[in-house]
């Protein structure tokens, strides 16, 4: 799965995209979200809240429950500033 | 309908003439414009103002442009748009320098209003730009999104067309 990530959350993170195989259990977009806790663990307290970031599946905004499969591209970013 | 997300400025009056001259062609008996800029002074929690010196636009390239034509596509239809222009920067910009342009075209005032109305509220929520503001002091900081723009796009989501 191609994992996306913009604004302040890429530079947390420490990487604006990576590759990643992802675990038989992840099976929604909050799922992955919960995953990347694990993978950042000292990260995990600005990945806590979901209303606090947005997601988005293969380019569209979805919510947390929305289905992922490991060919998707999942981006995870802080709320648009845009405009 | 013309969308273009670029990291080079436009000059919006420029801009407004083009879409004039085709005016004639799509029956338009109103023109409604807004420009948002970038603003010189980053105002503070503490209620102080900080001298901006730039401003970066990071974006999600390919789902921007996505969202911006979907959002386009709805206006058109839901405000019966003869023609729309929305064009919005990305990369570093200046103090004073245009960020983003909306044009929208339509037989009455009320629909050109409403449309380049709409086309700001929702884009500020819905396409994927984030602000990152440079203070003279030196100081980075990201621009946070604020819970009005959320209700001003909330306001369009009541209405079942859309």
């Amino acid at each position: 799965m191609k994992i996306l990530y913009f604004a302040w959350l890429a530079e947390r993170l420490g990487c604006p995209e990576e590759d990643l195989p992802l675990p038989q259990e992840v099976k929604n977009a909050d799922d992955v979200r919960r995953f990347l806790q694990q993978r950042y663990p000292e990260q995990a307290a600005i990945l806590d809240d979901p209303a606090a970031l947005r997601v988005a599946v293969n380019q569209q905004l979805v919510d947390w429950d929305y289905p992922v499969q490991c060919n998707d591209e999942v981006a995870l970013f802080p709320p648009m500033t845009g405009g | 309908m013309l969308v273009r997300v670029q990291d080079t400025p436009f000059d919006a009056s420029e801009e407004l003439s083009a879409l004039l001259r085709t005016a004639v062609h799509h029956q338009a008996g109103a023109v409604c414009s807004f420009v948002g800029l970038v603003r010189e002074y980053r105002q503070n929690p503490d209620g102080s103002q900080s001298m901006l010196r730039a401003m970066r636009l990071e974006h999600y390239p390919g789902m921007t442009e996505r969202v911006l034509k979907e959002l386009v596509e709805v206006a058109r239809v839901k405000f019966s748009l003869g023609a729309v222009r929305l064009i919005h920067r990305y990369g570093l910009l200046k103090p004073t320098e245009p960020i983003v342009l909306v044009i929208t075209a339509s037989r009455h005032r009320s629909d050109a209003f409403a449309a380049c109305e709409f086309l700001m509220d929702r884009l500020k929520t819905d396409a994927p730009f984030w602000k990152c503001e440079y203070t003279q002091d030196s100081a980075t900081q990201w621009v946070t999104a604020r819970t009005s723009d959320n209700i001003q796009a909330e306001r369009w989501r009541d209405d079942p067309q859309d």
